[in-house]
């Protein structure tokens, strides 16, 4: 007898199967509400020229404020000079002139979110191709992405 | 096929057919917990790709000398810590931020044996902010950060010979214990002949302090007791806060053949210290003085290297009649596990030799001292009767019981080495209501939150000495293994079956959102205190001082700067102090140079650490990063230049042509 004890157990269970398939209903369609919407929206007009981002809206940008330039420049000698050049290509775009091509808005949104501006943006993309390496985020928060502009800004009324 | 056998077929499938949809139409849809309690075990292990674990585990590596990290309850390998043994994976031991951490008043010891694992606790709960270890061989506890999930800080014990009754901690991190379990002769270093053991040789259970902001720790003062073997220890819970446990065996005071001449004693002691009272007593100057070396190796700020701070003494407490701060239980025979139960009443020792687990109640030794129910003193100190403190002996418990975790729900459960099981049993009528195999040879057992006030007691995970026939064959040394059980239900269930690493000696498991939130992702640059750390590119460069050479070298995707070294000569000691300059999480470089003698080392984000390398023969030295980091990884790469002894070739360092 103990020699058809498994098969007994499959075929009950066999039996089984569509009886409980039936309930599987509503965990599946759970699944469908929880996928995330795909963003198939193209980009706004202020995205295009200044980034995808935490800056959404024009930054003030003033007289160069010197504490900001000198915070600015601590960050920028730590955080970003082993890959960016003033003048000339290394592994990422020269910064020197960066804001004769870029406006600070975009400078700030590329460093708080290099990994989605690579992906999202059109510029980003191309860079991509260009420099065939993702930017990092080096934790930078974003004052202090404003504080890099300011040294940039400076650097650029000096040396340009 | 006969007709009888097939109508019988028949008849059972129909039978079975029909059952099935009875019990569907009873029921209706089974929900998620009814299919659980149908007992498949694989759902319940079952953790979806890109989901976490409801438990962290920390299983010591025993001989390994390690600390593992596992998910729990699926069984996800997550991490070795490394801890008292070299690890040239992540070059702990081998770099010179880390070396120091090994060293000992018996010099660099590249080795132990880590046992107990014990997590940090506050009220009585696991806080899960540190974790804690012993080390058995020469004695030592380490402190593990669990914002990093690095060892920290290694202390020695002195004047203790193997520190196993370690390092359990008190229910508000007051105290760590450590405690001998081979007595020697206390006066450091004496040379007495071994058959002086009853006269020369001592115990010493120590207590070691806590810092409770940083978890720093700090030898308070060691409690000189009786030769015999102190094998384990716990805090007491509640009631019994003030309170610490440790077994002992060998009260015959044997010093060979201990497993005939040792198990002589129809009981052995627990010995019951009333820690509050004994710190009260040494504050009032009733400890001695005593010379000692031991080590304390630790890190002075966020990071950099350890230090070796070096201590000659030790504050030494010998009983004296009418201090009332420590008592012996006795306890059948030769006890090996001492467990509080979470209501801090029930002391349960483990006598691998016993055919009982004797359970002693806290509140009855408490009402005996203060009867003065003694039979007797042992060098001052009480030995308490043992009908006035015993509440229950668990009978038929199985052959060698050893350890025992509570659920909090009144039950507990105990690993029985010998017939290889755990037994459940119930804390009302000391009567065993559950048991079930172990495979093979169970040592200790842990539960999910154990050894708290509060027990999750979703899982048990045993932990065993031999795998023999349970995975595909490895050879004549396989390693051990661990089993994880459900304890939810009246009935423990074994869910999984799975190897670990080293020997996993004992576990702590902690809910996983205990620790999850402050755990670190990077190390933050502007925190970087480490004295060779860059904290500006620019400033990259190599320093000549005298044969002292020393590379500031920092690491991003996906080159070293700097890359081209020159002006290297044979007979130079060279120091590569390694930045990593990424911010970003999990984003490790490393290094490694062609002929260095000791390992690479990886660098985590905004982590400095330092490599010594000695070259002997002149030549160009590739050197590469040894983590994959990015696409470009292969590109990660540089020269360095040896030339020879009295070679003028100028000290030059160089990335990219500027």
């Amino acid at each position: 007898m103990n020699t058809y004890k498994p098969i007994l157990t499959s075929i009950a269970l066999f039996l089984l199967i569509p009886l409980f398939y039936a309930c599987g209903g509503e965990e599946s369609s759970d699944r469908q509400t929880s996928q995330p919407e795909v963003e198939e929206a193209g980009l706004s007009d202020f995205e295009l020229e200044h980034g995808i981002g935490p800056v959404t809206e024009p930054v003030e940008i003033g007289e160069i404020d010197p504490d900001l330039v000198t915070k600015g420049r601590n960050i920028y000698e730590m955080k970003c000079e082993m890959c960016h050049n003033y003048q000339g290509r290394m592994v990422g775009p020269e910064l020197g002139n960066v804001l004769e091509r870029r406006s600070p808005e975009f400078v700030m949104n590329f460093i708080l979110n290099p990994g989605g501006m690579t992906r999202d943006h059109p510029v980003g993309q191309e860079l991509l191709r260009e420099y065939m390496t993702v930017m990092p985020f080096q934790n930078v928060q974003r004052d202090e992405a404003r504080a890099i502009v300011e040294y940039l800004r400076f650097y650029y009324e000096e040396n340009y | 096929m006969d007709n009888k056998k097939s109508n019988t077929l028949r008849g059972l499938l129909l039978g079975a057919g029909f059952i099935a949809v009875a019990a569907f139409i009873f029921t209706g849809c089974p929900s998620q917990q009814s299919m659980f309690d149908s007992g498949d075990a694989a759902q319940k292990v079952y953790v979806a790709p890109g989901e976490h674990d409801e438990y962290y585990g920390f299983f010591s590596g025993g001989y390994s000398g390690q600390l593992s990290v596992w998910g729990l309850p699926s069984a996800r390998f997550l991490k070795v810590i490394p801890v008292f043994s070299q690890d040239p994976e992540t070059g702990y031991g081998y770099s010179e931020e880390t070396k120091p951490l090994l060293m000992t008043s018996y010099g660099f010891i590249p080795w132990d044996d880590s046992h107990h694992p014990h997590i940090s606790q506050t009220n009585g709960d696991a806080d899960g902010r540190w974790i804690y270890i012993n080390a058995n061989n020469t004695p030592r506890i380490a402190r593990i950060d669990l914002q990093t999930f690095e060892t920290k800080e290694i202390l020695e014990l002195p004047n203790t010979g193997g520190n196993h009754a370690s390092s359990f901690v008190t229910s508000n991190s007051e105290y760590v214990i450590g405690a001998t379990r081979f007595s020697i002769p206390y006066e450091m270093d004496l040379d007495v002949p071994i058959d002086s053991y009853s006269e020369e040789f001592r115990g010493a259970l120590s207590f070691i302090a806590l810092d409770p902001e940083t978890g720093m720790m700090e030898m308070d003062f060691q409690i000189l007791v009786p030769p015999y073997n102190y094998d384990l220890g716990r805090a007491g819970k509640g009631p019994s806060s003030d309170w610490v446990f440790f077994t002992t065996y060998n009260t015959e005071e044997a010093h060979t053949l201990l497993e005939v001449n040792a198990s002589r004693n129809d009981k052995d002691y627990v010995a019951a210290v009333n820690w509050k009272r004994a710190a009260e007593l040494v504050r009032n100057g009733a400890g001695e003085t005593m010379s000692a070396e031991y080590y304390h190796n630790y890190y002075e700020g966020n990071q950099g290297i350890a230090i070796n701070d070096v201590k000659d003494q030790v504050t030494v407490l010998t009983p004296q009649d009418g201090q009332n701060f420590i008592y012996f239980l006795p306890t059948p025979k030769s006890p090996h596990g001492v467990d509080i139960d979470p209501t801090g009443e029930y002391i349960v020792a483990g006598g691998k030799l016993a055919t009982v687990i004797p359970v002693h109640s806290f509140s009855r030794m408490i009402e005996a001292i203060e009867n003065q129910r003694f039979e007797g003193h042992v060098e001052n100190i009480p030995i308490l009767d043992y009908d006035a403190t015993i509440i229950g002996e668990v009978e038929n418990p199985g052959l060698g019981p050893l350890h025992t975790e509570f659920d909090g729900r009144g039950y507990a459960y105990t690993s029985v080495y010998i017939s290889s099981e755990i037994v459940k049993w119930s804390l009302e009528t000391f009567e065993v209501v559950d048991r079930i195999d172990a495979y093979y040879s169970i040592g200790h057992l842990m539960i999910t939150g154990g050894d708290t006030k509060n027990p999750d007691a979703r899982y048990l995970v045993g932990l065993t000495k031999t795998a023999k026939d349970r995975y595909l064959p490895t050879g004549p040394k396989q390693n051990h293994p661990a089993q994880l059980y459900d304890i939810s239900g009246d009935r423990m269930q074994l869910l999984l079956d799975f190897p670990t690493i080293g020997e996993p000696h004992y576990a702590q498991a902690i809910r996983a959102d205990i620790v999850t939130p402050n755990v670190k992702q990077i190390y933050e640059m502007e925190d970087n205190d480490h004295p060779y750390a860059l904290r500006r590119v620019a400033d990259n460069r190599v320093e000549r001082d005298g044969d002292v050479v020393r590379i500031y070298m920092s690491s991003t995707r996906s080159h070293f700067r700097p890359d081209n070294i020159e002006g290297i000569r044979v007979g130079d000691t060279v120091y590569i102090h390694l930045t990593n300059l990424e911010q970003e999480w999990d984003v490790v470089h490393g290094i490694a140079v062609k002929g260095a003698n000791n390992s690479e080392i990886l660098v985590a984000p905004g982590q400095t650490k330092s490599i010594k390398w000695e070259p002997t023969r002149t030549g160009i030295y590739p050197f590469y990063c040894t983590a994959f980091c990015s696409a470009l990884h292969q590109e990660m790469q540089g020269y360095i230049r040896v030339s020879a002894a009295d070679s003028d070739v100028p000290l030059t360092w160089s990335t990219g042509g500027n």
